[in-house]
């Protein structure tokens, strides 16, 4: 975990040099960094964590949801990213309101993040701006409701 | 790739691609995987895998269990390697609770992981091997796995679906001549892939089927998140074991085998060495493993106790009824916790609300990223070259649709 441990100080401070408003919080547990980002600034960043050199975040490991119903605003978008390079990573964490979440799609920058973005939109109901083919992946194509909301009952009738 | 659709005017007029589907029920998708195929001829223009007939639920069923129960359900997701599944879920849940687990357990935890690997890739090998039309080493490379099927049997008591990885340890104590079993496997084994080599390796067949077939690039496994022997094929020398290590890895000496080709030979010259790796690594571990010592932590409340203890004392009895009717409750927060899983990287995402269930868990499946590397391999190419694109994908649809 070392390695993560200064990873994230080098990331931390490189985002807040180059833009502090992109980073409305951050999070420390357990050794890992969160930086929360403001929805409108996504894609800034996520080009910023690629591009930059000493950083590299080329590689997106992960992108999932948590939902905090009933408390606004409700859904939390986790990125994972790896930079294999520089051996480090970090989480960047976007909250959204529940009413008609969306955000804008990063597939342009990381071309993994479609069937993520599918899978979010999918399970949790999150449109995803600029995506080139937003539909369901898991569940049948007439499915209606998203399954892991914490409004969706686990068993019995919807 | 670039193809260009040829309009060949016919007797009924001009000829339009046509769209095939390959699966659910198709013996070389390996499982209930669907392609739509788009083909002009026999050549692929595109391909679209769907997916989804195997989705159960997993991640929702997790929210209503405690964690411990949860580990029943990670050995369904990759049923080819579920102790890897159980080691990433575990490592997770005990980042979150913060609590250390004895090096003997590690190494324990190490060497049947190990095992493991090798017998994804013997499947994977089997399998990939029928679908391209060589019989033979099917037979043998399940000869092998069974035999180490045997050892997760006497050590846990089931050969598939073991759970035999607990938070902060280990279910139980290995019986005491378990390791004579592993060692007796292990020497028999390199002969065994020597011997499956001479059947492929320098076969001509095997190779007009393999050499050049599924290309893919460093820079697009990256961009598209493929990860394990996959990505290695392609030259990138990315191995969580070594990059972030876990459950102890830093201790051992091997090496991660890479390629620089990135096609579906290269893929399997990755784990065929990966193969032997793991051998070394499993040696390694025999040797480092004490015959006496703690087999899981030690922590009250969220560890069982002893069974004698449970037995003798008050305290004990009552910790051990609370710990298996109402759980514990880590502290509020979110962990990520990878591991290199026979398919790549295995993540596992979970949220804590501080109650004993928890709150969201994600996990970050290798098959499911990787397919989607499918389209990227195949397209431009015969549809006899799709059947071998999936295979050295190595995707389990279990994996894939959670």
């Amino acid at each position: 975990m070392e390695s993560q441990e200064i990873g994230k100080h080098a990331a931390l401070q490189k985002l807040r040099d180059w833009d502090n408003q992109a980073v409305a919080e951050v999070i420390e547990f357990r050794g890992e960094t969160t930086v929360v980002i403001p929805p409108q600034h996504l894609v800034r960043v996520a080009e910023y964590l690629v591009s930059e050199p000493s950083l590299r975040f080329t590689f997106l490991s992960d992108l999932t949801t948590v939902d905090r119903f009933p408390m606004e605003l409700r859904f939390e978008l986790n990125y994972h990213l790896l930079s294999i390079e520089r051996g480090l990573r970090l989480r960047l964490l976007v909250r959204l309101q529940g009413a008609e979440p969306a955000v804008a799609s990063v597939t342009g920058i990381w071309p993994t993040a479609n069937w993520h973005e599918r899978e979010n939109f999918d399970l949790f109901g999150i449109r995803f701006h600029g995506h080139p083919d937003l539909r369901r992946i898991l569940m049948p194509d007439e499915w209606e409701g998203h399954p892991l909301r914490k409004d969706y009952p686990v068993e019995g009738f919807r | 790739m670039t193809t260009k659709t040829t309009v060949i005017e016919t007797a009924a007029g001009p000829a339009q691609p046509m769209v095939l589907n390959m699966g659910p029920q198709h013996p070389s998708t390996h499982g209930v995987l669907r392609v739509v195929l788009e083909l002009d001829g026999e050549i692929v223009l595109t391909a679209k895998p769907d997916i989804g007939y195997l989705h159960t639920g997993i991640e929702k069923s997790c929210e209503s269990k405690t964690y411990s129960q949860c580990i029943t359900l990670t050995d369904r997701i990759d049923y080819l390697a579920p102790l890897s599944n159980n080691l990433g879920f575990c490592l997770a849940a005990e980042k979150l609770i913060g609590i250390e687990v004895p090096k003997r357990a590690q190494y324990i935890r190490v060497l049947l992981t190990e095992l493991t690997r090798i017998t994804s890739h013997l499947v994977w090998l089997g399998t990939h091997a029928i679908d391209l039309g060589a019989m033979t080493v099917f037979l043998y490379s399940f000869r092998e796995r069974e035999e180490i099927m045997k050892i997760y049997e006497y050590v846990s008591g089931q050969r598939m679906m073991t759970s035999y990885f607990r938070i902060g340890g280990l279910a139980l104590e290995p019986p005491p001549d378990w390791l004579e079993r592993v060692r007796r496997v292990i020497d028999a084994l390199p002969g065994h892939i020597d011997e499956y080599e001479t059947l492929l390796t320098q076969n001509r067949i095997w190779m007009a089927r393999t050499k050049g077939v599924g290309n893919l690039s460093a820079e697009d496994a990256i961009a598209l998140g493929v990860s394990g022997p996959l990505l290695r094929a392609s030259g990138v020398a990315y191995d969580i074991r070594k990059a972030f290590p876990y459950s102890s890895y830093e201790d051992f000496d091997f090496n991660v085998q890479t390629q620089t080709a990135g096609d579906c030979y290269a893929r399997y010259q990755v784990r065929v060495a990966e193969i032997r790796e793991s051998i070394k690594i499993v040696r390694q571990a025999m040797d480092k493993i004490t015959p006496e010592g703690p087999f899981r932590a030690e922590a009250r409340g969220i560890i069982p106790p002893s069974r004698e203890e449970m037995k003798t004392s008050i305290e004990g009895l009552i910790y051990h009824f609370k710990i298996f009717t109402e759980g514990f409750a880590p502290p509020p927060g979110e962990v990520y916790q990878c591991i290199e899983s026979p398919r790549g990287e295995l993540g596992v995402f979970m949220a804590s609300d501080g109650s004993a269930k928890p709150y969201r868990v994600k996990f970050r499946t290798p098959s499911f990223v990787n397919l989607q590397s499918l389209p990227k391999l195949c397209e431009g190419r015969l549809i006899a070259d799709v059947v071998a694109c999936i295979g050295t994908t190595d995707i389990v649809l279990g994996e894939v649709d959670r």
